[in-house]
């Protein structure tokens, strides 16, 4: 594919790391936000090539692992609903709820369908006037496009039978939170590439001000990644803290304009609840005034969920980089992919998913 | 403080106990299938079943046994693809094919088949007679006859279109011991051709994913190509066609079976341009995409070159190349090195193969 | 998060109002929602997530990354071999 292999080419790998070699005179600790990105580290192996000392702390950028329980609790509570077609992206399927996951409401005759894009979904409800059609509309700022011009399809299209089960997460208030942690060990963030494509980079100058951290918007190709890292690495060690776009082929200062108007129509801010984290101020967005009618969460009655997390679960200081995957008790124990305990363990993103997926040489040698 | 990993008991040592029913990911062909077999059949099964020793069992597509003086190779494969016309062939084409090469990866020459229906009622008789036509194509391009059958219909919304299961004989040669637990540390690993091409090609037509590719299934019957790697006179250790779960699922359960390591070398591995966009688009691994027209083989180094000329001069073998190398290191795991020189572990699939937004 | 990849635009149509286009990714194809990046032209690449395109791919800004990138390589002799001893620490071969 164009303009994608090229940024894995090996010889230009072996320059950007060099480079970072000779940059970097001391240790450091760095965020990549992004969950795609930690899927590319860990599977290149990019964190094996760094300057010993140099950190990469595996952030909450993974929208499934955040998706706060309530949320999903409530997605299977619909799903088994008859008449009901709940449509969603891959990544959701296995996330655990408070007792199963939506492959078990399957299993129970739920019709549960994955989809590619939130349009087949509201194909379907235009296909079956006669069921009620949802999709699961979680994801960050590059997803939430997508959602809202679907939505703004169905309203537009006369598709009453369309509805949306929203949760999007916002990253500039995660990393305020992250920062404001009191354990907090991250002294820079890598940007997660593909939100600012959707949302510009605005948002990220006042976060480094006030934090002290560099912000470098970086894309997910290995070339992409190490050169994110290699200008983190610059700024750190020569004290600065800034703004950059390591990923300027995708990303604009601006953004772009038109989804941005439309997420303003569709969306408001609003309180989210992170899994495994907590409550983040303003950190979400839901449906606007204009559009609750599509709010699936109030067409369908699924207040008063009972929701309990397991105890051992310990994804949210692993999505605050507090702790790594196999510092967890129950990591490859009773908490796999195959039988994940929490978020970060399902997602094909996830930091445990990642770690176990790729799990290096070095973390499998029976000490 | 880091936690002891013990690798023995690295996947989820209470088996089963989080589905109280069969969900979709029990016919992944990944680590959900293998602890079906495990821990639900086989010891429902208990002495009337094939466990070689107590909690082992060969995770082999076919069975070799005895029958007089000649050994019988006897397999079974059902067939549940949806569509069930694709790019490059149908759910017929596979029928045969498969069940062929599943008595080919144990050496076999493939004689005789059945094949059993399970048709929803209300699928087009068109359709039915075109799958009974590829099924007939196929077999005779595979030299096997067709001899028994069964037909049964259930009701609409009870299944989805038609299901086929073919189960096959053959004969295994004299001095013929092919096995997954004869893979050996120094073997090289050897693959007959491009990857993850029939996954593509069917994943291109299926609802809610549909995309526009060139690619088309690569189902075609292997004990041709098996007959002239071992008409080289090398001792082919292991064979297997790496179908559902991809050569990631394969690889690891020859791993797991023979406690042996596997190393494999990412730049070395044949995956077709087209096959690496759509995975790259729907965010999948290719090395978990399904095969069909395609076998890896574990043989010993002194002999590989042998074999992969024998392979690449057969018409299902052009593209066949060395992929990497049975160790004795880090038994039941098989690692890759990146092209950026790291490495990383290439994990048994799960369940189902799902594509990814994230 | 962001799987989301360049493709190149074939062409452009409209359904239901909507813009659409057929968008090639170097052999898959797939219908793409265009109606964010409205002012794409046949022949442009854009960054595609979720059956939307985001925002223009920028081939001249791609080529300047990948031609820095090349150009990195000159100071290798001046500051040493750091990959090779990167490779030596993860344990790979050179």
């Amino acid at each position: 594919m164009k303009y994608l292999e090229e940024f894995s080419n090996p010889d230009l790998a072996r320059r950007l790391v060099d480079q970072i070699h000779a940059v970097t005179t001391r240790p450091w600790a760095m965020m990549e936000v992004c969950g795609g990105q930690t899927h590319s580290i860990i599977r290149h192996g990019i964190d094996q090539l760094l300057p010993e000392g140099v950190e990469m702390i595996h952030g909450p950028g993974c929208p499934v692992c955040v998706t706060p329980l309530e949320i999903i609790d409530k997605a299977l509570a619909i799903a088994a609903q008859p008449g009901v077609i709940f449509c969603s992206f891959g990544d959701m399927l296995r996330v655990p709820g408070s007792s199963q996951d939506l492959f078990g409401i399957k299993s129970a005759g739920g019709d549960v369908r994955v989809v590619y894009s939130p349009l087949d979904a509201l194909k379907l409800a235009r296909e079956n006037p006669d069921r009620q059609v949802v999709f699961f509309g979680i994801g960050f700022e590059t997803t939430a496009p997508a959602n809202a011009m679907t939505v703004y399809q169905a309203r537009r299209l006369g598709v009453p039978n369309f509805s949306l089960l929203v949760s999007h997460v916002l990253v500039p208030p995660a990393i305020a939170a992250i920062m404001e942690s009191p354990r907090c060990r991250v002294q820079a963030f890598l940007a997660a590439g593909h939100v600012c494509s959707v949302m510009g980079t605005a948002e990220y100058p006042p976060l480094a001000e006030k934090y002290g951290v560099p912000i470098v918007v970086t894309g997910f190709e290995p070339l992409d990644i190490l050169e994110g890292i290699r200008r983190t690495l610059v700024q750190l060690e020569s004290g600065r803290h800034e703004l950059e776009n390591a990923y300027p082929r995708a990303v604009r200062a601006e953004g772009n304009a038109a989804a941005m108007a439309m997420l303003r129509d569709v969306f408001e801010v609003t309180d989210r609840t992170w899994r495994g984290i907590g409550m983040i101020p303003g950190s979400g967005w839901r449906l606007s005034e204009r559009y609750r009618d599509f709010d699936a969460e109030l067409r369908f009655d699924v207040a008063g969920l009972h929701t309990e997390e397991s105890p051992l679960c310990r994804s949210g200081e692993v999505l605050q980089g507090l702790l790594k995957p196999n510092e967890c008790a129950a990591f490859g124990k009773q908490c796999t992919p195959r039988n994940p305990l929490g978020a970060t363990m399902v997602s094909s993103e996830g930091a445990c998913a990642a770690y176990y997926a790729y799990r290096r040489l070095d973390l499998v040698q029976i000490s | 403080m880091t936690a002891e990993l013990d690798f023995e008991n690295w996947t989820c040592p209470v088996p089963l106990r989080d589905t109280p029913t069969v969900v979709m990911g029990h016919g992944g062909g990944g680590a959900m299938s293998g602890e079906l077999v495990e821990h639900l059949f086989l010891p429902g099964y208990g002495a009337a079943g094939v466990a070689t020793e107590p909690g082992r069992y060969e995770l082999a597509d076919c069975a070799v046994v005895p029958a007089g003086d000649a050994r019988i190779a006897f397999s079974t494969d059902s067939f549940v693809v949806k569509p069930m016309f694709f790019p490059g062939g149908s759910i017929g084409d596979l029928a045969v094919n498969g069940t062929v090469n599943d008595l080919a990866m144990a050496g076999a020459t493939p004689l005789y088949l059945s094949a059993a229906f399970i048709l929803q009622e209300g699928t087009a008789m068109a359709d039915l007679a075109r799958i009974a036509g590829a099924m007939g194509a196929a077999a005779q391009a595979a030299g096997v006859r067709l001899v028994t059958g069964d037909t049964k219909v259930v009701d609409t919304g009870s299944g989805d279109g038609v299901y086929v299961n073919t189960s096959g004989v053959g004969i295994v040669p004299e001095g013929v011991h092919i096995g997954p637990g004869r893979a050996a540390a120094g073997d090289a690993v050897l693959i007959s051709g491009d990857i993850g091409v029939h996954g593509v090609a069917v994943m291109s037509c299926r609802e809610g994913l549909e995309f526009g590719t060139t690619v088309s299934s690569d189902t075609a019957p292997l004990h041709g190509l098996v007959a002239a790697m071992l008409a080289t006179g090398a001792d082919v250790h292991v064979l297997r066609d790496p179908t559902r779960g991809g050569v990631a699922a394969a690889l690891n359960e020859i791993a797991r079976t023979a406690r042996v390591g596997v190393d494999l070398v990412e730049r070395d591995l044949p995956i077709p341009p087209e096959v690496s966009d759509a995975c790259s688009l729907l965010g999948l691994d290719p090395l978990q995409v399904a095969n069909e027209g395609k076998l890896l083989a574990f043989v010993p180094a002194e002999r590989a070159d042998e074999v992969l000329a024998a392979m690449r001069a057969h018409p299902y073998g052009p593209g066949a190349r060395r992929i990497g190398t049975c160790v004795s290191e880090h038994p039941g795991m098989v690692v890759a090195r990146t092209a950026l020189g790291g490495t990383r572990v290439v994990n048994m699939p799960i369940g189902e193969q799902l594509p990814r937004i994230c | 998060m962001c799987l989301a990849v360049p493709g190149r635009v074939l062409s452009i149509t409209e359904v239901d109002g909507t813009s659409m286009a057929q968008v090639d990714f170097g052999g898959v194809r797939k219908e793409v929602c265009l109606e964010y990046v409205p002012d794409v032209a046949v022949g442009e690449y854009v960054i595609v997530h979720v059956g939307f395109a985001i925002q223009h791919l920028d081939e001249a800004s791609a080529q300047e990354t990948l031609a820095n990138f090349e150009r990195l390589g000159i100071l290798q002799e001046e500051f040493g071999d750091g990959f090779t001893r990167a490779a030596g620490q993860a344990g790979a071969d050179r």
